[in-house]
Parts: C-alpha cells; sequence; structure tokens
C-alpha cells in the first residue's frame, strides 16, 4: 500500500497558527509557498537528511519556514540568507544548508550575497521562489515583477523606461564559474511540478554529496499580489511568466565535481576560546610612565616614507607605557606620492580630540608639510627635520629644530626605508619623555618582520644618538 | 470528509477543515473526482471534498495542494 501524506520533516502542528486549525500554514489560499514547501519536506524525508538540515528563512513571506521544517533553523536578516549560510555551513560542514529565498530577498536587497556566495561555489542549496512580485508588504514590484504587470508601486504597469526590465537570476548564477548547478521550474501544472520535484531533489543531492553550489529557481504565483484565484495564477504563470523566464537547466557541471566542495573545518572547542582569540596572553603590568606635558604630535610627509606608520610607532610608545593615546591619519588615496600626515595625542588624560591643530611637536619630511605645518607649531615647540630631502629650515628663535639627514642615515644602516624609525629615535630623544630602552621593547613588539628587527634598533639608535650626542 | 469506498481502490482524503478552498486540486485532477463544497468550513472556506470514486491514486492533487496536510492519498 502506497500512502502519500505530509511529510515527516514537517512539524506535527505549526505553532504561529492562531485558532483551532494548526495544520495549516499562514499562506493565502492558492499560495505556492506550500507547494515548494512540500516538495523540499518530502525531499528531506527522502534523503534521510532532515537531523542535519538547518533551513535558513529569509523575509518575506516564507519568513516563518522556521514554524514548519522540524529541521535545524535560523532566520538571517533580509536579502542575507546566503551570507549567513555560509557560515553555517563552513562551521558544520556535514550539516545540509537551505537557503530559501523570495525574489525581493534574493534579487533585490540580497542580490550581493545571492552572486557572491555563487561566485565562491558554496556548498549549498538555494531555492529561489519567484513569484514577480512583493508579497508580504502588500503587492509591490519586485526585481521579477513583469513589464505591463500591475502592482501597488506600478499602477499603470511596469515599464522597461522607468522600471527596468524582468531580472532573470538563474541566468546570471549560470554565468558563475563555480556555480554547480543551476535549474528554473515551475509549479503551473502538474508536469511542472514533477520536475520541480525533479530538480529540488537533485538540488539537496548535490550538497549530500559535496558538489557544491545549486540553485534551483522555481517560478511561483502571489494570488492575492496578483488579485487572481488559484487556478488563474497558475495560468498566468504558465502562459505570461514563462515567456520571460524560460524554464530548464541552465547549467549543471555537478558531475565534475565529485568532492570538490567539502571544506573540513577543525571543531571550535569552547575551551580554547581565549587562545582564538590572542586574549590568552597575560596583561603586562605596564609602569606607567609620567609626562611633564602632553605631547600633541604631527608627522607629514610623501604617502610611501612610513609617515603613517611612524605615526603609529610613536602611540604605540605611549600606549604600551601606560598612557591615552589617539592616532589620526590623513592621506589622499594615492596608496604611494600623494601627500600623508597623521595627528598623535599622547597624554597623562583622557583624550577627548584625537585632531592636533597646535602640535607641540612636528615631524617633516617633505618640504610641503614644512611650509604647511610649521607656522602651527606652538612657540618654544620642537621640529624635527629630514635634511636629507627637506630644504627649507623652520624658524629657530621661536621653535626647538631638530635637524637630522634621516634617510641618509637610513641609507647607511642598510635602507631609506627605515627613515621613519631615524625620526622616531630624534623625537624619543627631543621628547625626554621615555628612555631607549621603552622605545627599543614597543618597537620590538611591534614590528610584525622579526627578520628586520636588528635593522630597525640601529636606525632608531643612530636617530636617538643624533639628538642626545650631536651625531 | 474520508468517503468509503470499495476495497483495493485507491482513493483520497481531503480534510476539510484544513482546506483553504483554492481549488488547485479541482484543475488538475485527471478523473475530475474533486468538488467544492457548498458549505463553509470553520475558516470561512468553501472546501474540497472526494466526490467518493474512480480516483486513480495519481497523487497530482496532492502536490498541487499547497497545505501540507490537507488531502492524503492511498492507494491500496
Amino acid at each position: 500500500m502506497k500512502i502519500v501524506e505530509k511529510s515527516l520533516s514537517f512539524y506535527k502542528e505549526f505553532e504561529r497558527k492562531s485558532g483551532p486549525h494548526k495544520e495549516t500554514t499562514h499562506y493565502c489560499p492558492g499560495c505556492g509557498h506550500g507547494n515548494v514547501h512540500k516538495m523540499i519536506a518530502e525531499c528531506m524525508d527522502d534523503l534521510g537528511i532532515r537531523d542535519r538540515t538547518v533551513f535558513v528563512s529569509p523575509v518575506g513571506c516564507s519568513v516563518f519556514g522556521y514554524y514548519y521544517f522540524d529541521c535545524g533553523n535560523i532566520q538571517a536578516a533580509h536579502g542575507r540568507a546566503p551570507a549567513v549560510a555560509t557560515g553555517i555551513k563552513r562551521a558544520n560542514p556535514d550539516s545540509i544548508v537551505i537557503s530559501y529565498q523570495g525574489d525581493g530577498d534574493l534579487a533585490a536587497i540580497g542580490t550581493a550575497e545571492t552572486i557572491h556566495t555563487a561566485n565562491r561555489g558554496e556548498n549549498i542549496t538555494v531555492f529561489f521562489v519567484n513569484n514577480a512580485i512583493y508579497g508580504m508588504t502588500g503587492g509591490q514590484m519586485a526585481p521579477t515583477t513583469m513589464i505591463g504587470q500591475k502592482t501597488t508601486t506600478t499602477p499603470r504597469g511596469r515599464m522597461e523606461t522607468v522600471h527596468g526590465n524582468p531580472i532573470r537570476m538563474a541566468e546570471i548564477i549560470a554565468t558563475l564559474p563555480a556555480a554547480s548547478y543551476v535549474e528554473r521550474v515551475a509549479i503551473g501544472n502538474s508536469k511542472h511540478i514533477m520536475k520541480a520535484r525533479k530538480a529540488i531533489r537533485k538540488a539537496l543531492e548535490n550538497q549530500v554529496a559535496n558538489k557544491g553550489y545549486s540553485f534551483v529557481e522555481i517560478l511561483s504565483t502571489c494570488p492575492t499580489g496578483w488579485k487572481m484565484d488559484g487556478p488563474d495564477s497558475r495560468d498566468w504563470l504558465i502562459e505570461e511568466m514563462t515567456k520571460v523566464f524560460p524554464l530548464g537547466v541552465l547549467k549543471d557541471d555537478a558531475d565534475e565535481r565529485e568532492g570538490d566542495w567539502y571544506r573540513p573545518v577543525k571543531g571550535f572547542e569552547p575551551a580554547k576560546r581565549d587562545t582564538y582569540l590572542g586574549a590568552d596572553i597575560p596583561d603586562e603590568v605596564i609602569e606607567k610612565v609620567g609626562l611633564k606635558q602632553d605631547l600633541m604630535c604631527k608627522f607629514a610627509g610623501f604617502g610611501g616614507q612610513g609617515i603613517l606608520t611612524l605615526g603609529l610607532f610613536w602611540a604605540q610608545v605611549g600606549m604600551r607605557n601606560g598612557l591615552h593615546t589617539s592616532w589620526i591619519p590623513s592621506y589622499g588615496p594615492e596608496m604611494r606620492g600623494g601627500t600623508a600626515n597623521c595627528s598623535v595625542n599622547i597624554s597623562e588624560k583622557r583624550i577627548g580630540s584625537p585632531l592636533v591643530e597646535k602640535p607641540n611637536a612636528l615631524v617633516v619630511m617633505n618640504q610641503p608639510s614644512l611650509e604647511l605645518f610649521e607656522p602651527d607649531v606652538i612657540d618654544g615647540g620642537t621640529i624635527i627635520i629630514d635634511t636629507s630631502i627637506v630644504e627649507g629650515r623652520p624658524d629657530t628663535a621661536r621653535l626647538n629644530a631638530v635637524l637630522i639627514p634621516a634617510t641618509e642615515i637610513a641609507d647607511e644602516v642598510g635602507t631609506p626605508k627605515v627613515a621613519n624609525v631615524v625620526l622616531l629615535g630624534a623625537l624619543a630623544a627631543a621628547s625626554g619623555a621615555f628612555t631607549i630602552e621603552q622605545v627599543e621593547k614597543t618597537l620590538r613588539a611591534t614590528i610584525k618582520k622579526k627578520n628586520l628587527i636588528d635593522m630597525n634598533m640601529t636606525a632608531l639608535k643612530r636617530g636617538w644618538d643624533h639628538v642626545k650626542n650631536g651625531g | 470528509m474520508t468517503e468509503t469506498v470499495q476495497k483495493d481502490a485507491p482513493f483520497i482524503e481531503i480534510t476539510g477543515e484544513l482546506c483553504k478552498g483554492c481549488k488547485l486540486c479541482i484543475d488538475v485532477c485527471p478523473k475530475s473526482v474533486i468538488a467544492i463544497s457548498e458549505k463553509l468550513n470553520g475558516s470561512s472556506y468553501h472546501p474540497a471534498y472526494y466526490t467518493g470514486a474512480d480516483c486513480t491514486g495519481c497523487a497530482l492533487c496532492f502536490y498541487a495542494c499547497p497545505e501540507p496536510a490537507a488531502i492524503r492519498v492511498v492507494k491500496p
């Protein structure tokens, strides 16, 4: 005896429903979502994957997917279902992840997530229910709305010149090399439905066999939004929608991808959480350095000279000696050759604004910066100039000038690239706020390329000595 | 709701209280053995019902029906 009835992958009762009949869905009469739900649930039964399936509900009419499917459930922000599905699948490669989305969710707000998830070839299954309208919000135009179709936001019908054309997502996805299987099916009549069942099954089987990203677009109906009854809406689907959205397999590379898309990951061990975050290193006991005055520093030069890094080193020196610091850069879009400057505050007190408009220390590595920022330095402030590059000289009656051929010194040390570290040494010495050991310790901890530490230490010492010993 | 028919013949059971009267099952039934009731159900829909004979158990109505539990197809 053969019985065709409600799938076991559905909950026995749907808690969402008020009233006595908790076995009905919240969908309108004749809505296609119910059909698609039934086909997915049936397939989950048949493949025996219910216990490891995670169903990602979208925003839209099908937002309540988690009230129906008796499997793992999560509901994503509007359009983000494929991104959420990516995370679930990567963290739990043995789970079967379904991203179930409507046309507003998938083809409008979630276009980016949809395309990039497909482009990465995530081993998930996307069911795209396209009914050419925003149903839940009251029948507005969707990206897939047909030309001429009347909706609440296109009361005279969608016009190509004003609203663009209905977007064919399956065709777009099929152009992406990483997508394994892309098919468009429909639920207009029984023939359609039997084909849709097969496509849904194939898309899930692909995932079970780690064959990568499967995308099934299902042309569906919205009798309420379309203002039709059930049978008329199915007829309209067949007569109108399939003209714009042709049915069929758009891509099927799944058989060439056996097992390729399984991404094993090491299990997350809660006890190791601090290690993952790098938070298991005990806090260093920092001896707080006292300051005679707040250090309000400006660093300026060409992009690529290491000006911003110099500012970061300096801020680190303050931070690693128990002081409040701020660093804020200002630069153009050029990675090299533009002008760049940054402002660093180091203080015993909390810092209000990170900007430095009146610096008491200025480090300049090009001529325009000297001209631009020298007038801002307060009387009696320090100005440090890389004389290898900068030709001008500051007003020594007003300012304490440190002239240092930093780039030449750096070149002697090994590379002109460490000129900024020579200047760091000079600034540290001129400020009188830190010992060279304190600066060395910071630099050692901050430099990422450990094989360059020695060169940087030499550069730092040369800058420091230039100020302390006059060379 | 459940119609008793001769033994060994396929049949469907439509739970009228779960039917929303969308008529899709009627549209697809190759034997035209489903009809719409004159009476309203508890949710104010005119539910579909099996007329009681000639069902082949093809289950097309089951798949055309958007409701998970409204139709049950038995093929002995």
